[in-house]
């Protein structure tokens, strides 16, 4: 599987990553690498195989409905870029 | 000092001989020293360590305290650590103070040691040579010419080069094995789930877990032992006893079955690191082992579907890097896409982007089954692998890595290359199984580790098996020139 510039393109909005125009041929190069290391998968006939989803065979776990963490938000909107009023800034959204 | 065991220290300690704070004056001296040419720590928390090592030696004083009271250790700056820096080796995260402390961190607190600082590593753990820090790399003290190997890099350095009697590590596909391997020190990866992962920035959910290095496996154990169990805060935690691992290690190894998985010395590995691995299975032998063939045939499609569910799982994880709460903010956004992009393509570096990249690619509409969900069916035959192999075996041995460590800047530019050192120790992750990795007798100058691979939550034997060994040979003994 090759990638090419538009596929580049297409992931990198998808995982929200601005790549520079410059960088985009070898990263399709990069990535249709990677990807051909992947190819090695489809010799395998896994048809009647379950998929193995985590490593032990565990339930999750769930606990009462009570809150079990104290109000920290000062102290977590003290690591914060920007902040107004106890709320997180963002460039505006609605015009 | 920091040649003594870590039993020495403690008894040291208790004996009044020195005090936590003169031990913790002498690492931090000596990384002041050392480590400008190692770059093994991020941050060097010399405030705290000394306050600390005051109310360790306050316990000491009263008799009160354990094991790990005032003794000093290191800590890989991938651990939230309340009030200092926690990086994980990335632009993103270099103005990030958590505030809270990982459990690992509490724990160890809480048993009495003291946090000399925070070790280097690749970018979020994403790397096999502790290059694609931001920090800059770490060099290997047995040739400051050679990776340290990765991802943690800077513990493996730092416990190598006697800057630290031990410290905290993570693997995800050999990230506290391989660099053990390359740096010559002991480095255990437990069962998946047997030690918390809260506080622990994620990498791949499904593979991560925290882990320890130090000089021996005697060092190691009352380090895991403080670590190990269950932790409700982290909801893949199991919910397993721990044993007492020092108990244990001085075990018999007559008759242990040892397989040797074929797949695991075929072409790739270097015949002097093959040499190695050979060497150390005698010694086992000469101690009543039992050393036969197996094989785990998928083993070789390790490296392909590790590469699929890693950066499936890590483009879902950083996702939360969004510039918005914590971490880098880009300067001047125009509007939230751009505050997005911008702030993670200037935070992040060039191999957590092609990770994010990849692993965006294969959980995508019409690529999800042959890439995703055809990587978890093989997932599941390499874990069966296994499984047959621990009905015929108690322990796998093999080598941790392909080669010794290899010169800086040699795979940079390669990441498949770069990918395939980690062929030997994927596999252990991909089946959620302890490995651990220890020196055996070195190859051209450089270190070389044998992996030893135990069945689930069967790290005491791991422990026993590897302490044996290095009751008859004096491998793990031997000192890098960059610890002068």
């Amino acid at each position: 599987m090759s990638l090419t510039r538009s596929d580049v393109d297409k992931i990198a909005h998808l995982a929200r990553l601005a790549i520079p125009d410059e960088a985009k041929d070898r990263l399709a190069a990069d990535l249709s690498n990677i990807l051909a290391l992947m190819e090695q998968m489809d010799a395998v006939d896994t048809a009647a195989v379950v998929p193995m989803a985590h490593p032990l065979n565990m339930v999750q776990r769930l606990r009462d409905d009570v809150p079990t963490e104290p109000d920290q938000r000062a102290r977590f909107q003290a690591i914060a870029p920007q902040t107004e009023d106890g709320l997180y800034l963002v460039p505006k959204v609605i015009e | 000092m920091h040649h003594q065991t870590i039993a020495a220290l403690a008894a040291g300690l208790r004996r009044g001989d020195f005090s936590s704070v003169e031990l913790t004056r002498h690492f931090l001296a000596r990384i002041e020293r050392l480590d400008p040419g190692l770059n093994a720590f991020i941050t060097v928390t010399a405030e705290t360590a000394l306050a600390s090592a005051e109310q360790a030696d306050a316990l000491l004083r009263r008799g009160e305290g354990g094991p790990l009271t005032g003794i000093p250790i290191a800590h890989k700056d991938i651990f939230c650590t309340d009030g200092v820096r926690t990086s994980c080796g990335s632009r993103m995260l270099d103005n990030f103070v958590a505030p809270y402390d990982a459990t690992v961190v509490e724990r160890l607190a809480a048993a009495g040691v003291v946090m000399l600082g925070k070790t280097n590593m690749d970018e979020f753990a994403m790397g096999s040579s502790n290059e694609t820090s931001f920090y800059g790399p770490v060099r290997n003290p047995w040739d400051l010419s050679k990776v340290p190997g990765g991802s943690s890099g800077g513990s493996a350095a730092a416990v190598a080069a006697r800057l630290c009697p031990a410290a905290t590590a993570t693997d995800t596909g050999g990230s506290i094995r391989q660099p053990a391997a390359l740096c010559g020190v002991t480095g255990i990866k437990p069962t998946y789930g047997r030690v918390s992962r809260w506080g622990m920035i994620a990498f791949a959910s499904s593979l991560d877990q925290a882990g320890i290095m130090a000089r021996s496996a005697a060092d190691t154990a009352p380090l895991l032992q403080a670590v190990a169990g269950f932790d409700p805060k982290d909801s893949t935690s199991a919910e397993e006893p721990v044993p007492d691992y020092a108990a244990k290690l001085n075990a018999d190894l007559k008759g242990l079955r040892i397989g040797l998985p074929k797949e695991y010395f075929g072409e790739g590995l270097a015949p002097d690191v093959a040499a190695s691995i050979q060497e150390a299975l005698r010694v086992y032998e000469g101690l009543g082992a039992i050393v036969c063939e197996i094989s785990l045939p998928n083993s070789p499609l390790s490296v392909p579907v590790y590469y699929v569910v890693a950066p499936a799982e890590c483009s879902s994880n950083l996702a939360r890097f969004d510039g918005v709460r914590y971490g880098h903010r880009c300067s001047n956004p125009k509007d939230l896409e751009d505050l997005y992009k911008r702030s993670r393509a200037e935070g992040f570096g060039a191999e957590v982007q092609r990770r994010i990249m990849i692993g965006t690619y294969v959980l995508s509409a019409g690529y999800y089954d042959a890439y995703y969900l055809k990587a978890q069916k093989i997932r599941h035959l390499i874990a069966d692998d296994f499984r047959r192999a621990f009905q015929e075996v108690d322990v796998i041995m093999g080598p941790t890595s392909p080669t010794t460590a290899f010169p800086l800047g040699s795979k940079v530019d390669d990441p498949v290359a770069m990918y395939l050192n980690d062929i030997y120790t994927i596999a252990t992750n991909l089946a959620g199984l302890p490995g651990m990795s220890i020196p055996v007798a070195q190859a051209g100058g450089l270190p070389v580790g044998l992996q030893i691979v135990g069945n689930y939550f069967e790290e005491g034997r791991l422990l026993n098996v590897a302490h044996r060994l290095q009751q008859v040979t004096t491998w793990h003994l031997e000192a890098p020139f960059a610890s002068e």
